[in-house]
């Protein structure tokens, strides 16, 4: 659409700060002598950090193999006695081979106009509305990065992660990160391999408020629960 | 100059879009401090949630070891981009522009009001979900919507508290900081029916139950908007990219399911680059919340094929920010990103409590900002600059380095060099005592009979009550220091 702003409305503030700015110095670049990481570059102690951090602000955490993962997403969809769950494109199948839960598979893309409001009633592979991932009770993606110093994971729409409101909507929330290569230090060391051009989600926990007298509560709008499976090889152990 | 005054007389005394109907014909500082500091709920009220928060920020800050570098970069972006704001403000609109946004300017108020209420009008829709967003209360924004049918559901707890309770905002991260769960209770009790789904039967005060109401009563809201507006804390210039941090998952919802987006963004949120985000979104979080990271940040550039509102608009917004970055001085002021750090450390705060402000940009920061935004031409914008007892404790916790106690001072000296009653009296006594410093031998008779009458001199001066009221006047000594000297020592 045609922008409605006339032209000399920017003109004028775009005049408005040149004329407060007249005669003001330059000022150099920024000296950034912050730390690029906190934390010593060993994938062991990363991992625990991550751990440590996610728990903290209340995701349920676990460690598991390749090998176990089944069975853990299978047990943990069970105990939340979710009877559906959404699945983005992308998600290794696998993941979900023994659960007998209902999948509903996210076809992606846009929900087609008109079709937004219509009611709950999954139709296998197409664009699930926001009617109907509120009646879908959970969801199973796996993840961009996490950073183990603010126990972040973060999540780019890329292959089994699916678009936003599929992490959004349902009341639960299982994110897969592979320890090898998915484990970031720190904040500086996330933003240069994220894709700013993706739309992109930083979770950390499950939803809270600290609104009330200021005391953090634990689930608002977003997903109540958050379950972390950190993915770690074989010889690494696992157990859930 | 004319249209500054212009301006400032429709900010202040009209009380248009710029201010809502929220703080209609507000008392200066003083007299609302004052009724606020009879208020022992509301006292009780702000000094747990403050200290609360402060020693919880304190915890999370200790925990960086580099904070004073992350201080100080934060302070040199900030100061870096609006020094050249210009040029960035025209990149930022490229790179939307290029990723699909639409990009419009609004000089004021009334103008990004129209704008907003064009745009919803043009989507045919009658109502919309709101995050929570400091630019959109300046405005008035949900006010003029609704002068235009449109209603505006405020989707964050505390706002929604507010909304329901039609109450003012009190503090900037937490607009309900004022209210506890009692009073929350009873505000969704009596007040969610009338604007959807009502509380749930027999609802009880814990945090967890009210959240848990608010998830309800808005869920259904969220699922059939078609419309969302947000502000936003940071605007990548180099990418285009929008930045908004959350706790709650309301943020996600509007900035996620709606169809169409539109952002209100102050000119100030804009940072050069990507990686200038590793500094605010680890001072941001720390300062705020007292948080390593906060729940949700959502990024978003432009808008994109498969995911999210298909129409996005970015509305940047002046309205008294190019008279900010005209001080020099004052120009730091435009470095803050909303914290509310300054405001859970601030003694005269957490005694007032946010509504003496008379502004939605309460505590320290605000007795800054406001006075620069609207000019100091009312009487609440006059006597902000004085709502501080100039401790430093702001400054100390900014994590963009802002000196408030500096601004204040300059601020006080512009209030006081346009004189005004108080102003006038102090001028004179000043100018009087220079007269008499200038002559010694008009100081020394003084002086002898000062000392002399001493015994009839009342123990509070009359006149300036305001400040005599609560001082006793110093005890006069026997005989004037010189004369003494002369005796004694000569």
């Amino acid at each position: 659409m045609s922008s409605p702003t006339t032209p000399s409305s920017r003109d004028r503030i775009l005049g408005r700060v040149r004329a407060a700015l007249a005669g003001a110095p330059d000022v150099p670049p920024p000296s950034r002598g912050y730390a690029t990481a906190h934390t010593a570059d060993d994938p062991a102690a990363l991992l625990d950090l991550l751990h440590e951090n996610l728990a903290d602000y209340r995701a349920k955490v676990h460690r598991g193999t390749e090998a176990e993962l089944p069975s853990l997403v299978e047990r943990l969809l069970r105990e939340h006695g979710a009877g559906s769950v959404a699945v983005p494109p992308g998600l290794p199948a696998v993941w979900l081979s023994r659960t007998t839960v209902e999948q509903r598979h996210d076809r992606g893309g846009r929900v087609p106009a008109g079709d937004r409001t219509s009611p709950a009633g999954a139709v296998p592979d197409a664009t699930l509305t926001p009617y109907e991932l509120d009646a879908t009770d959970a969801v199973v993606t796996g993840c961009a990065l996490a950073i183990a110093e603010t126990g972040t994971i973060v999540l780019d729409g890329g292959p089994g992660q699916g678009r936003r409101s599929l992490t959004l909507v349902p009341d639960l929330h299982i994110c897969v990160v592979r320890t090898a290569d998915q484990i970031v230090a720190s904040v500086p060391r996330a933003l240069p391999r994220l894709d700013p051009g993706h739309p992109l989600t930083w979770i950390s926990g499950p939803s809270a408020t600290s609104d009330i007298e200021l005391d953090r509560v634990e689930g608002v709008h977003g997903p109540r629960t958050l379950h972390v499976v950190l993915l770690v090889d074989a010889e690494d152990g696992g157990g859930g | 100059m004319k249209e500054e005054k212009a301006r400032a007389s429709a900010r202040v005394d009209g009380r248009g879009p710029g201010d809502g109907r929220a703080f209609i014909g507000m008392p200066a500082f003083p007299e609302a401090a004052a009724e606020a500091v009879g208020n022992d709920t509301l006292r009780a009220n702000l000094r747990h949630a403050t200290r609360t928060i402060r020693d919880k920020r304190a915890v999370a800050v200790a925990e960086l070891d580099d904070w004073a570098e992350l201080r100080e970069a934060g302070k040199q972006i900030k100061d870096r981009t609006l020094h050249r704001l210009d040029h960035y403000l025209v990149q930022l609109e490229e790179s939307v522009t290029a990723a699909g946004g639409t990009v419009h300017w609004a000089a004021d108020a009334a103008e990004a009001n129209r704008i907003v209420a064009d745009l919803v009008k043009a989507t045919g829709e009658s109502e919309v979900v709101k995050v929570k967003s400091m630019a959109t209360q300046e405005i008035g924004l949900n006010e003029a919507l609704e002068a235009e049918g449109i209603t505006a559901y405020e989707t964050d707890l505390a706002e929604l508290i507010v909304q329901l309770g039609e109450d003012r905002p009190s503090h900037i991260l937490v607009p309900a900081i004022h209210r506890n769960r009692g009073e929350i209770r009873d505000i969704f009790r009596s007040e969610m029916g009338k604007w959807g789904r009502p509380a749930p039967e027999g609802l009880g005060d814990s945090p967890a139950e009210l959240a848990e109401a608010a998830r309800l009563h808005l869920r259904e809201k969220f699922l059939r908007a078609k419309v969302g507006i947000s502000g936003a804390n940071f605007m990548v210039a180099e990418t285009g990219t929008l930045v908004v941090v959350e706790s709650e998952g309301n943020g996600r919802m509007c900035l996620t399911l709606p169809e169409t987006l539109i952002s209100v963004v102050g000119i100030e949120k804009v940072v050069p680059t990507w990686r200038d985000l590793e500094v605010f979104l680890q001072t941001l979080p720390r300062s705020s919340t007292a948080e390593r990271m906060n729940p949700y940040t959502s990024m978003w550039t432009g808008t994109s094929d498969d995911d999210g509102p298909s129409d996005f608009h970015l509305v940047l917004l002046d309205n008294g920010r190019t008279d900010v970055l005209a001080d020099e001085v004052g120009r730091q002021t435009l470095r803050c990103i909303r914290c509310s750090a300054c405001l859970n450390v601030c003694p005269v705060y957490e005694r007032a409590g946010g509504h003496a402000y008379g502004s939605v940009y309460p505590g320290p920061i605000g007795a800054v900002l406001t006075p620069q935004l609207r000019g100091t031409t009312s009487e609440i914008d006059a006597s902000l600059p004085y709502a501080s007892t100039l401790c430093g404790a702001c400054y100390d916790v900014c994590p963009v380095a802002i000196d408030i106690p500096e601004v204040l001072v300059h601020l006080r000296e512009k209030v006081a060099d346009r004189g005004g009653r108080g102003h006038r009296l102090e001028k004179a006594a000043v100018k009087a005592a220079g007269w008499v410093l200038d002559r010694p031998g008009v100081l020394a008779a003084g002086e002898r009979v000062a000392a002399r009458t001493r015994g009839l001199h009342p123990g509070r001066l009359p006149g300036a009550s305001g400040w005599t009221d609560s001082r006793d006047l110093p005890r006069m000594p026997a005989e004037p220091f010189r004369d003494w000297w002369r005796k004694n020592r000569s």
